[in-house]
């Protein structure tokens, strides 16, 4: 219990080199205005990564529910999923978790003789990231999903016409076609 | 990279009269012939520049509208934020030139508990940038004495009012420095916000170190090496007068100050200092939002290629009919 | 997503970005951020340049010999013509106040994505062979020459905006990144470098009338499902008329409103209510289009995709145009419409049958905006509201960038639906009227294959709808705009599930009584309206 309760009292500490760390996997030029910009409204990013990962960090402590712990989870993952990272990018930020503790309690570790408590820790932390994988894909498919939908309710009306037309034999061909370009339209590249 | 390039740029310009006056004893260039010489520059510059801005027509009515358009009477309308007349066009450009008034709605100034540090969004840039231009401004205007015999009397009260914190002697005038430390900020602000120092280009350093050179050559003179102000003034009122001629006496610091002055006034009408001329040409603020009741004509508008209706009948007859639709030619 | 590195990347990877200066990193094209390029079909029917096969990902974009010269030219007389242009490229101080502004930095952390960045890809080149200092002293003067690298980072970023305007309300010099794009857009057109999202739209547009390249049999066909879907929850069967001469008003909307859900069911609330005033109106087949894909691709094919509705207005003898919900339609319609097309002299100046209110502020493009029309209904007493009807909807209200920032329509459609709705709520002002945060996918970039840019675009937008479905449990997202309607769905299916998204005028015809109806047991979409749950 040592760990946790250093780790409690250190929270900003060990929360804003997490954070920072974080920052520092978007454009240097970037991580200035995630940083400073307070406002959610005005800069949603910054500011759900951090609620995300001081919430995520309290759930660590207390050893909370995994449903808390994915929500948090989601609201970031969410975000990094649709920016320019790598699978392993967007969800290195659990890790980077593991480095933050590190570094920030490199003399207590043996001072205190911690080792034990943070390979428990370590543990929990692997375990966090196998469920950031999960929902990382889970974001992943909704995106394809929304994709799929956008053609389908595209594509509906055509299809009820087509439909329609087909029974009463009319000029089904030219709907046709124009189904056709459009699906191909969709599939080429 | 184009900090330093400006900085090295600002340094020779501080030399040049340096070795010019003390050196080669070019009085007479430096004090007569550069100022005029700059001014010419400067006129020509700033009018080809507005001549060629305005020469450009403004083809559509595309004013931003940053409030209720003017439609039915019941409804208010934001008539500075979307200005339907000229009126209201001009009250949004005077709070735009006079208050930088799209700067002040940047971001709305409040400290919320956040991420880490906890100072809030700002309108520091506003304010730099209003104070900055203000009191820079204000010591133009006081430069006014210099080149009118008898003096006028509304400058004794800008006067007043600029030393009106009555310390020091000579008296401390508060525009000078508030201009120094308005231009160190904007400089500090390019160089510490990453963003803004990503976007800099030489272009948008030098003129700052050209006027923070010119605050300190000035507030030197004034407080710490004393020029002869009579000299000086006899100089600058040859120079008005057209009858030119040089006092002894003029340090050379006074050189070095107006060299910087002449080099900022050739400098700018080829530079976005003009952005002065350009925010009253620009028509996303000084049009008003009016294009449904009065009709904008474009000079340039010219007849195009378009897809008739009875081109289209032609194409689609036999389905218009089949779908009941009425059709101009059986 | 980017792509997946390889397995000796993946253990090197930098999280620290190199630190160049912007002129000398390339654009790297990512999947996900771009979309295909435009056929040569569709060029040819515009008779566009460069009409050929091409690939974005591929080395080879198969340009003309000389297409520096033409860009050059092209862009000397944009700039002897457009005074925006010519001043925008000259007078911005880089003070960065617009910096943080645009939905696709905040979103996106790319650096190239802010407004003052974006022109400054353009200005480069403007100093470089336009200016004198640009010419002498090169990169100094913040000069470079135009080539192929610059090119496809133009191409990159001017199809990465959304020409929302919001920069412009900050900028201490008005400057708007949406005309820098239109001109960038311009230039690129000159070398046929559309994408395949805007210039299929807009080649359907010319040849059939509709984005959607709906021909006239299939756009009766479409509306006659909707009268089906109103008779059915009404009672009532209501008979439209088409391209009918002598009708008093011509009414046109965007034809995404006439297929795709959620847009139909605004379109039904159209339909409802001009049935219940007796409007004597008429659609048209031949100017079945309100929206305007030219407008993203260059001001003479906006202006001739545009000037179908005076001509069929003039055809029909319409007496005045009533126009649907629509975002740069209503852009194209208040700032552009007159100038290039009008004078509309053969029109008079639209005056509601309904309640007798001249629409003075319509006196010379004689075209009114369906929410004002309406919001003068309410005002005078004209509809039987049970905003009831509505009670199982928290709604909040989107402003669109262009009825936003380019009209400032604001009121009208807050008025219309607090009469319609019981529970509205604003989201934070920081985020609404002038200030609204654009959908994300405005401008022709609602493709399916830059779905991942959408979405970060659409983050802060989707972001302060999250706070209010959070604080007051909203759960329906109105606006009053087509690609809203159809984009929003997505972006709020991503980021806020449960927040569904309507038009003004679906929420106009749930809540209002018409005579004859029968007692209504569902709304538009079907759904049980509150208290007749369990009863269908």
């Amino acid at each position: 219990m040592k760990l946790n309760n250093l780790l409690s009292a250190k929270k900003s500490a060990v929360l804003n080199r997490w954070y920072d760390a974080i920052l520092n996997t978007y454009p240097s030029d970037t991580s200035g205005f995630l940083k400073q910009q307070k406002n959610p409204f005005l800069n949603p990013v910054g500011c759900t990564i951090f609620q995300g990962i001081e919430n995520l960090y309290n759930e660590i402590l207390i050893g909370g529910e995994r449903e808390g712990v994915s929500q948090f989870l989601d609201n970031i993952i969410r975000i990094r999923a649709v920016q320019e990272f790598t699978p392993s990018q967007c969800i290195s930020f659990v890790i980077l978790f593991k480095k933050a503790v590190r570094e920030e309690i490199k003399e207590e570790l043996i001072e205190q003789n911690l080792y034990t408590e943070l390979l428990e820790l370590e543990l929990k932390i692997d375990d966090i990231s196998l469920l950031a994988f999960d929902i990382y894909m889970k974001c992943r498919e909704k995106l394809y999903q929304i994709k799929a939908n956008e053609l389908q309710s595209w594509t509906f009306r055509r299809l009820q016409k087509a439909d329609e037309i087909y029974k009463k034999e009319c000029v089904y061909e030219d709907i046709h076609n124009e189904i056709i370009q459009f699906e191909r339209k969709e599939v080429a590249k | 990279m184009n900090a330093i390039l400006s900085l090295i740029a600002v340094i020779g310009l501080v030399l040049i009269p340096l070795i010019g006056v003390k050196g080669a004893n070019l009085h007479f260039l430096f004090g007569i012939v550069v100022p005029y010489i700059a001014i010419i520059v400067f006129l020509i510059g700033v009018i080809s520049r507005v001549m060629k801005w305005g020469r450009v027509p403004v083809p559509f009515c595309i004013p931003t509208t940053c409030g209720q358009q003017q439609s039915l009477p019941w409804i208010k309308q934001s008539k500075l934020d979307n200005p339907s007349t000229t009126s209201g066009v001009v009250g949004r450009m005077l709070l735009e030139v006079l208050l930088f008034r799209s700067l002040f709605s940047n971001t709305k100034f409040e400290l919320r508990e956040g991420p880490k540090l906890s100072y809030g969004s700002t309108k520091w840039l506003w304010l730099g940038g209003l104070a900055f231009h203000w009191s820079f401004f204000i010591v133009l205007v006081r430069h006014i004495r210099l080149f009118t015999e008898p003096v006028p009397a509304f400058l004794k009260n800008v006067e007043a009012l600029d030393g009106f914190l009555q310390v020091g002697i000579p008296g401390v005038l508060i525009s000078g420095v508030v201009l120094l430390l308005a231009v160190t900020y904007l400089f500090l602000r390019r160089v510490f916000v990453p963003q803004v120092r990503y976007i800099s280009l030489a272009a948008d350093y030098f003129p700052l170190f050209l006027i923070m050179s010119i605050a300190i050559t000035g507030i030197l003179m004034r407080y710490f090496l004393r020029v002869d102000l009579v000299s000086i003034k006899t100089l600058t009122m040859g120079l008005v007068t057209f009858n030119t001629k040089i006092p002894e006496g003029i340090s050379v610091i006074f050189y070095i100050h107006l060299l910087l002055v002449s080099t900022l006034i050739a400098y700018i009408p080829y530079s976005k200092i003009m952005h002065l001329g350009g925010v009253l040409l620009s028509p996303t603020r000084n049009l008003p939002n009016n294009s449904r009741m009065v009709r904008h004509v474009n000079p340039w508008n010219y007849p195009v290629e378009v897809h008739t209706y009875q081109e289209y009948e032609d194409e689609f007859r036999d389905k218009m009919k089949n779908a009941g639709l009425p059709v101009e030619k059986e | 997503m980017a792509k997946t590195p390889k397995p000796d990347e993946l253990s090197k990877i930098n999280y620290t970005p190199p630190q160049s200066a912007w002129m000398d990193t390339p654009a790297e094209l990512k999947e996900g951020n771009w979309c295909y390029g435009a056929k040569p079909k569709n060029l040819e029917t515009l008779h566009f340049p460069n009409p050929r096969e091409w690939r974005v990902q591929d080395e080879d974009w198969k340009l003309p010999e000389n297409w520096q010269e033409i860009v050059l030219q092209g862009m000397r007389e944009r700039l002897d013509k457009y005074r925006s242009f010519k001043v925008f490229m000259d007078i911005c101080v880089r003070c960065g106040a617009c910096a943080d502004k645009c939905h696709f930095f905040i979103g996106s952390g790319d650096p190239k994505n802010m407004p003052v960045l974006r022109a400054e890809l353009l200005r480069s080149v403007y100093r470089g062979n336009f200016t004198t200092a640009g010419k002498i002293l090169g990169k100094i003067a913040g000069a470079r020459p135009l080539t192929l690298s610059v090119l496809k980072e133009w191409w990159y970023y001017f199809f990465q905006c959304t020409e929302c305007r919001r920069c412009s309300v900050f900028c201490p010099y008005g400057i708007d990144t949406a005309e820098i794009t239109m001109m960038g857009r311009e230039l690129l057109n000159l070398l046929g470098l559309n994408t395949d999202w805007i210039s299929g739209p807009a080649a359907n547009c010319y040849m059939k009338g509709n984005h959607l390249g709906l021909e006239p049999h299939t756009i009766v066909g479409n509306l006659s499902y909707m009268l089906d879907d109103i008779e059915t929850v009404t009672g009532i069967k209501i008979e439209p008329t088409f391209n009918r001469k002598g009708a008093e008003i011509l009414f046109v909307t965007p034809s995404g409103d006439l297929f795709a859900d959620p847009g139909t069911y605004t379109c039904m609330g159209y339909l409802m209510l001009f049935h219940e005033l007796g409007l004597d109106y008429t659609w048209s087949t031949y100017a079945s289009e309100g929206g305007n894909f030219g407008f993203f691709t260059s001001n003479e094919l906006a202006k001739r995709l545009n000037t179908k509705i005076y001509a069929e207005a003039r055809r029909l003898g319409v007496k005045w145009i009533l126009g649907g919900e629509c975002g740069h339609m209503w852009r194209v319609l208040n700032q552009y419409m007159d100038t290039w097309n009008g004078p509309a002299d053969f029109l008079e100046v639209p005056k509601s049958p309904i309640t007798g209110t001249v629409f003075e502020n319509t006196k010379s493009t004689k075209m009114v905006h369906v929410a004002e029309f309406t919001a003068d209904l309410i005002k005078n007493g004209k509809l039987k509201l049970d905003p009831k009807r509505n009670d199982n909807l928290k709604v909040t209200f989107h402003d669109s960038c262009n009825t936003a920032r380019g009209m400032g329509l604001f009121e009208e459609p807050r008025y219309i639906i607090n009469n319609v709705c019981n529970h509205f709520y604003e989201m934070d002002e920081l985020t609404t009227r002038e200030k609204t945060f654009c959908c994300g996918s405005g401008s022709g970039l609602n493709a399916g294959e830059n779905m991942e840019i959408r979405m970060r675009g659409g983050l802060p937008r989707a972001n302060a709808v999250k706070d209010v479905a959070e604080k007051y449990g909203v759960n329906m997202l109105a606006n009053i705009c087509a690609i809203d309607r159809a984009v929003l769905t997505a972006s709020m299916d991503y980021w806020v599930p449960g927040v569904k998204v309507t038009g003004v005028h679906e929420l106009v015809a749930n809540a209002m009584i018409m005579k004859g109806e029968k007692e209504r047991t569902t709304d538009l979409r079907g759904d049980p309206l509150p208290g007749m749950e369990g009863n269908e």
